[in-house]
């Protein structure tokens, strides 16, 4: 895969937003099965995004999607459902090795089964938990499908209970590590979003940090993101 | 019969009578004249107030048929529309006509009105969703309701097409001779612009005000020379319905990259460049386009001549920057803009006819560079609807998009590929409100289309990278999107004319069905 320089997350409950995802340009647009989606809601998101990527214009964007963890009891589910339609990869929330070989496995009986071409699904995985965080090298090397990693900062402040900052001094080694991972394997890497979607000059300033500690992308919540990712990443 | 824009058009119309069909844009200017004025002179010495509003209706003899007007710049805090028409109704009168500029959910009354007969004629140049166009939709209203521009209004009056008998001008600020204007009282509303043509040729001028102040009220919007009586009340409007804060830039993502790519367009095509001019609507989405035009002008360091309109504090605060030298203003949106009209000399008012009016020595729309429009459909002719919603029931009227579409050098309609689940692009526009030739660009956040006609901006824009494509492939990409909708029935019943801004129909409103 080329270079990436953003990620569009979005949730995959939402109708509209699934429409209107792709006039931003995203190069990934992550359709979200898990955060956002509560539980009674999860298999009816899981047919829409379906859905949506058969049907919508997404053409111009590669569709990732981010899938439920396999522990949930969703996660397999939408492995089977999503895998059969055209798409780029699936994003691994909760990454570790063993999750990621679990989904290598499901993946490759899904391919067969369907005639789909083996090994074309990419993974992402999410690192946002500290022990993800202590194994990010190898859970880049867990399997050859990961093609980049997202670093999810919201989710590692809430395991450690920590708040999150304007100037995130608080998730800079942890930044650091996945930037340094991902660049001694060769792969992508998305910093976490920043979630003030109406400060665009906050965005562009934390955006330039992170592209310093070496990231290559940045994910967004918002399309208005997307030309400030897209410049400072050029 | 077939006008200009293909609609079918009856010759004749019941309860308004034989049909001037729409002939193209272009195709009434020349020769006109304003119609002759009686005029009642009052002496030295002759008091204009009056106590009630029961002494104000003896005094210009209200009776059956007569037509009265009123204005909507306190929009939907508007108290003195529903305060004449209870005095109105309560005498019993019937067959009025209703020559409102603009017509709000708070003039419900008017339906209870319309179905008892008190009221069997309105005409409008505005008209916001609600009660009262539903009625009119449902065929409530004894004749067919006129449907006009803000320029076409003040022409047909001042022609003499619509004659009015009595004016209530709710002021204010108003002094005890009938000065008046609307930057100062509790009911402030800035200009009283659409009220001009009002003062000036009606049979009786009533200003109503709950601000009588000492002589005279400075500044003077409309003289007393027009006025002839004055009528003070406890309240004439809602200061919470009459302006709501300030108008602000929409923070929705998708109008966002709309307003960016008509930016866009303004700029490849030329426009952004000194003296340009601009006039934008007041919601989100067109505030979102002059914000990204006030960053390609100060990047280039260009000073416009004059915005134009319905006048935002957004433009308030470029006028204050020194983006803009004057500002032309036809209604205050806000709280800044009527501030702005009161303290800064180069924020001037302008009547709704020097805005619009096609039939006078030259409009303010003729001076305008850009206009940015909305729509709730537009076809693959470029025709705009901005007056049924898809279902056929009245929620606009032109307002100033046909006039200012007709003589700005770039119209620009603005809008959302797809709206609910309906595709805004169509083969053909429930009603046409506003003639395609006088449309140039539509940009929507999937694509632009650019007017075949304009084959001068179709070169300019081939050399970026704006997605440009032919509209047939908008409209193919909102189907696909929605799918196609089925044709809507509507009953035969006329219930609504369409007026171009020359005073011919360009379309008609069918009744709608239950």
């Amino acid at each position: 895969m080329s270079h990436n320089r953003s990620m569009l997350i979005i949730p995959g409950n939402s109708p509209k937003r699934l429409q209107d995802a792709p006039v931003f340009n995203p190069d990934i647009l992550v359709l979200d099965l898990a955060n956002g989606v509560k539980d009674e809601e999860k298999d009816s998101a899981r047919l829409l995004v379906k859905e949506a990527i058969d049907f919508m214009d997404y053409e111009r964007v590669q569709i990732v999607v981010r899938i439920n963890t396999l522990e949930s009891g969703f996660g397999a589910k939408d492995i089977e459902m999503i895998s059969c339609v055209n798409l780029t990869g699936l994003m691994i929330p909760h990454a570790n090795v063993e999750q990621i070989q679990e989904v290598e496995q499901i993946l490759a009986v899904v391919e067969k089964e369907t005639g789909l071409e083996q090994g074309k699904i990419q993974l992402f995985p999410v690192i946002e938990t500290v022990k993800s965080l202590e194994d990010t090298s190898a859970i880049l090397s867990a399997s050859r499908r990961v093609a980049g990693a997202f670093f999810n900062g919201d989710g590692l402040a809430k395991e450690l209970g920590i708040t999150r900052t304007q100037d995130g001094e608080e998730i800079l080694y942890a930044r650091s590590r996945v930037a340094m991972a991902c660049r001694v394997a060769g792969l992508d890497s998305f910093d976490t979003a920043y979630n003030d979607v109406n400060d665009l000059e906050g965005l562009e300033m934390d955006a330039n940090q992170t592209r310093n500690l070496g990231f290559t992308g940045k994910s967004a919540i918002n399309g208005r993101q997307i030309d400030i990712i897209h410049r400072v990443f050029a | 019969m077939k006008n200009n824009v293909g609609r079918d058009i009856p010759e004749y119309i019941e309860n308004y009578g034989p049909v001037k069909p729409f002939e193209g844009a272009s195709a009434n200017y020349g020769d006109c004249s304003r119609v002759s004025v009686n005029l009642r002179s009052v002496k030295p010495g002759e008091s204009k107030l009056v106590e009630t509003m029961d002494e104000v209706l003896d005094k210009v003899g209200i009776r059956d048929g007569m037509t009265v007007s009123f204005h909507h710049h306190l929009r939907n805090g508007d108290f003195v529309l529903n305060l004449v028409m209870a005095a109105i109704a309560k005498r019993g009168i019937k067959d009025i006509m209703v020559a409102a500029t603009g017509i709000f959910p708070i003039h419900e009354p008017l339906v209870g009105y319309m179905k008892d007969g008190t009221v069997t004629g309105i005409s409008v140049g505005y008209i916001a969703p609600g009660p009262v166009p539903k009625a009119i939709s449902k065929g409530i209203l004894k004749k067919p309701a006129v449907l006009m521009s803000h320029g076409g209004r003040p022409r047909a009056i001042e022609s003499g097409d619509a004659h009015i008998d009595v004016a209530f001008i709710a002021a204010p600020t108003a002094d005890s001779f009938g000065n008046m204007n609307g930057v100062y009282g509790k009911s402030a509303c800035g200009t009283l612009a659409y009220s001009v043509s009002d003062a000036q040729y009606a049979d009786y001028v009533v200003a109503v005000t709950d601000n009588l102040v000492p002589y005279p009220a400075c500044p003077i919007e409309i003289t007393q020379d027009y006025v002839d009586y004055i009528l003070k009340v406890d309240s004439i409007g809602d200061p919470g319905g009459i302006v709501s804060g300030t108008l602000k830039v929409t923070k929705d993502a998708v109008s966002l990259h709309i307003a960016e790519l008509a930016a866009q367009v303004i700029e490849a095509t030329g426009f952004i460049k000194n003296d340009m001019s601009l006039q934008t609507g007041a919601g989100g989405t067109s505030l979102a386009v002059a914000a990204e035009v006030r960053k390609f002008m100060i990047e280039k360091n260009v000073v416009g001549s004059f915005a134009a309109g319905g006048i935002t504090g957004y433009f308030t605060e470029m006028l204050k920057e020194g983006l803009f030298r004057n500002i032309f203003d036809v209604q205050c949106f806000d709280l800044k803009a009527i501030a702005s009209l009161r303290d800064n000399v180069k924020h001037q008012w302008m009547s709704g006819s020097l805005y619009g009016n096609p039939h006078n020595k030259g409009a303010v729309v003729n001076n305008l560079d850009v206009m940015i429009l909305g729509a709730t459909e537009i076809d693959i002719d470029f025709n705009v609807n901005v007056v049924t919603g898809s279902d056929g029931v009245i929620i606009g009227s032109s307002g100033g998009h046909n006039d200012t579409a007709a003589g700005s050098k770039l119209a620009i309609v603005v809008t959302n590929l797809t709206k609910g689940r309906l595709p805004v692009v169509r083969d053909k526009v429930t009603t046409v409100t506003t003639p395609g030739e006088s449309i140039d660009v539509l940009v929507t956040e999937r694509g632009i289309a650019v007017n075949p006609l304009r084959i001068d901006l179709i070169e300019k824009l081939k050399a970026t990278d704006l997605p440009v494509m032919p509209i047939e492939a908008l409209k193919n990409l909102a189907e696909r999107l929605t799918g196609k909708p089925d044709p809507i029935q509507l009953g035969d019943q006329i219930v609504a004319i369409v007026e171009y801004r020359d005073g011919t129909v360009i379309d008609v409103v069918r009744k709608t069905l239950d």
